[in-house]
């Protein structure tokens, strides 16, 4: 042991490799880091959503590619009694289906957060309608407002006698339009139960202790304290509700086809309807682009309406 | 697509039957001298096609068989993919756009009319073929050659139609020996079938096949039409108006519903006995025939052509399988040469017979194939493609037409004066502005 071989210890300080030092670069490994996640949005959201914007401002069929025409899709659409009765029913579907939703489904929320028996039980069989694929139950539903096999009708008809005749549920406007809403809300309804029963999970219980010794009856503890602890979760579940029902697709095209006469089309299957079996892609295209207001128009109303609380921006509650 | 769910009600049934000796039932279809073109195959060709699935398994089989036979002779490879219904409209679009893709195409009716300039005309094989077996029928001629043209740009292999079906006793029951061809009687029949509770009833939803053939029917016997010959919309007419009024009479007669009905509907109430008088391919009657608990049904069920009323054939227009070839293709000669093939009676007729009716025949000798004589019930559909109208009657063919056809303007049109919502002048209206859309000039 001397001191040459102590001195091989102290190795020189390589200079590190090309790639080494690359990597090492902050810039680089952002720039790495991002790339995947932004191919794929690039790829998915983007170039779609974009593609769809262009193809509404051309004569696009399918077969052929078209030229630009400016507005004149939007022009057509705007004197087109169809789009605009889409336009209504949207709305109206949407507007009633979220009530039903979240009236029935807040309801149930309240109901599973009781103690009682076979709880987890219960709530796993809540989330059925909901873990069935939509067109398997919207084929249930066709069948069931079926204007020859409805069960509905048999029971009526046959079984309590109380009608002469089958309802006609599909046949004409607005019974065929009651009919979708009653189908989404029926589908609807554990999304919205089982999220705001998880938000009423962590609602503290000393907060209705407190209130229960300050003598709250169960409104006021309801809207005192329930509610306003559940308004964060609210909005969020709203805005999604909302964007699920308005563009919905599969229960409308699964039960009417749009049908009869058109009047429960909404503009997804509208745009459906012209864009791909009708052919007329840019026309498609411009019913689904005229989407696009009233969802952000949805979503601002969700979030501003519902969800102006400081402490869900982050601050302090005062 | 119009009659694919019912095409389910009988797939497989009669694979057994119909091809486990291969042997069909020997046909006497008579030829004309004719030559053939010469088509000198390509080196080293090979082909691929598409075409749309099966209703029944020896469709496909028999097709198959005969491909093989063509690899056979010629040395051609030949592959063929099954393309769903909904499907093929939308492939031949890519592949006429792209310029790749398969060689030929038996895709429906309007397709070659679509995609004329990529298609390599087929002239001389549809005459030869056409001298040779008693000459093209009138739909036929109507899809295959270009618009006021002579010059051949698809074969049609044949339509599959949907004319009326009923029940022999209901119609006894209330006087009726067979249904009318005129309108007033017709509406008395309905009306008496309403009475014995025995209803009538067609599609007025949307329905691609039944919707369009019930409505096309509407106004095509009363002289309306959707196009003009010069391609402008003339649905909004006197004739339609008329139509539409006496829809209104008729809807009266209807069971209750037919607005929501789609295309399998018609064939689950008249299978459970609930409606008497409908409109259907032949699908319906196999898939009562084949099953005992609705065998019954089936010995009491008739087919007839729709009524004429005041057209001089029965107005329908049967969905056609019209057969293309593509000039990207680097073999034309050896596409042409199959299609030839297929046509020639050794092939055809097998293939006929192996459909059991649910293709008719586009040529006027192969009306004595063997199928014809199999079941009397199905012999109406011989016919099929003697019809003087198609789907846009009385314009060219184009992508207006497909478009219209798929979009249910002439079914909303119907079914928003049956059910009260519009007048008829307002429903025509109606239809001539959504028709004028489909059909502008790009």
């Amino acid at each position: 042991m001397d001191a040459t071989t102590q001195l091989h210890w102290s190795k020189m300080r390589q200079e590190p490799g090309w790639l080494v030092r690359v990597l090492d670069n902050k810039a680089v490994l952002i720039v790495a880091c991002l790339l995947p996640a932004v191919g794929l949005l690039t790829v998915f959201l983007t170039y779609p959503l974009g593609l769809g914007i262009y193809l509404a401002f051309t004569d696009t069929t399918i077969g052929r590619s078209g030229y630009y025409v400016g507005l004149e899709n939007f022009e057509f659409l705007f004197t087109d009694p169809i789009f605009w009765n889409a336009v209504f029913f949207s709305v109206f579907y949407t507007t009633l289906a979220t009530i039903g939703k979240f009236g029935l489904g807040l309801w149930l929320a309240l109901l599973l957060n009781q103690h009682m028996p076979f709880k987890s039980f219960l709530r796993a069989i809540i989330l059925l309608p909901w873990i069935v694929p939509t067109v398997l139950s919207a084929i249930a539903f066709w069948w069931i407002y079926d204007p020859q096999f409805s069960i509905i009708s048999y029971i009526f008809v046959d079984v309590l006698g109380w009608r002469e005749t089958n309802i006609n549920f599909l046949g004409s406007e607005w019974p065929a339009r009651f009919s979708l809403i009653a189908a989404n809300i029926w589908r609807g309804i554990p999304f919205v139960a089982i999220s705001l029963l998880a938000g009423l999970q962590t609602i503290s219980p000393s907060l209705y202790e407190a209130a229960l010794l300050d003598g709250a009856s169960s409104w006021q503890r309801f809207r005192f304290i329930t509610f306003p602890m559940l308004l964060p979760i609210l909005a969020i579940v709203m805005t999604f509700s909302i964007i699920f029902t308005f563009t919905d697709f599969q229960l409308v095209y699964a039960i009417t086809r749009g049908g009869p006469v058109n009047s429960t089309h909404l503009l997804a299957t509208l745009a459906f309807q012209r864009g791909i079996p009708g052919g007329q892609l840019g026309e498609g295209a411009a019913i689904a682009v005229s989407m696009i207001p009233f969802l952000i128009f949805a979503t601002l109303f969700s979030y501003f309406a519902l969800a102006r609380r400081k402490w869900q921006q982050g601050e302090g509650n005062d | 697509m119009a009659y694919l769910i019912k095409r389910r009600d009988i797939a497989g049934i009669g694979a057994a039957t119909m091809l486990a000796g291969t042997a069909a039932a020997q046909s006497n279809i008579p030829t004309q001298p004719a030559t053939a073109p010469r088509l000198p195959i390509e080196n080293g060709a090979t082909l691929r096609m598409l075409r749309p699935v099966r209703f029944v398994q020896p469709d496909e089989e028999v097709f198959r068989a005969n491909c093989a036979r063509f690899t056979q002779q010629t040395g051609v490879q030949v592959r063929v993919d099954f393309v769903g219904w909904e499907d093929i409209n939308q492939q031949t679009a890519v592949t006429g756009n792209t310029g790749a893709g398969p060689d030929l195409i038996i895709g429906f009716g309007d397709a070659p009319h679509v995609y004329a300039d990529k298609l390599v005309e087929l002239t001389d094989v549809a005459e030869y073929i056409g001298t040779k077996y008693g000459g093209w029928k009138t739909l036929a001629q109507r899809y295959g050659k270009r618009h006021g043209t002579n010059n051949w740009i698809g074969l049609p292999f044949g339509a599959s139609g949907g004319p009326l079906v009923w029940r022999k006793s209901a119609l006894t029951e209330v006087g009726f020996e067979k249904p009318p061809e005129d309108h007033a009687n017709y509406l008395r029949l309905c009306q008496a079938l309403k009475r014995a509770n025995k209803p009538a009833g067609f599609a007025l939803g949307n329905a691609v096949g039944d919707g369009n053939g019930f409505a096309n029917w509407l106004i095509w016997s009363f002289g309306g039409h959707l196009v003009n010959e010069d391609g402008t919309p003339g649905i909004n007419s006197r004739e339609t108006i008329a139509a539409l009024n006496y829809l209104k009479e008729l809807y009266a007669t209807f069971i209750p519903g037919t607005i929501a009905w789609n295309d399998i509907s018609n064939n689950r109430a008249y299978s459970s006995n609930e409606l008497f008088l409908t409109a259907n391919g032949v699908s319906l009657y196999f898939s009562l025939k084949n099953d005992p608990a609705t065998a019954p049904i089936a010995a009491d069920t008739e087919h007839t052509l729709l009524p004429k009323g005041l057209a001089s054939t029965s107005p329908m227009a049967g969905l056609t399988l019209n057969a293309m070839v593509f000039k990207h293709s680097r073999y034309p000669n050896a596409a042409k040469a199959l299609l030839q093939f297929l046509l020639e009676t050794e092939q055809y007729d097998p293939w006929l017979q192996a459909n059991l009716g649910y293709w008719a025949q586009p040529l006027n000798a192969y009306g004595q194939s063997a199928v014809w004589s199999s079941d009397p019930k199905v012999s109406i559909f011989r016919d099929t493609m003697d019809t003087g109208f198609w789907n846009g009657y009385r314009g060219p063919i184009t992508e207006g037409t497909a478009a219209a056809n798929a979009d249910y303007v002439m079914v909303q049109m119907c079914a928003s004066v049956a059910s009260g919502q519009a007048t008829p002048e307002a429903a025509a209206r109606e239809a001539e502005r959504r028709a004028a859309r489909f059909f502008r000039r790009r």
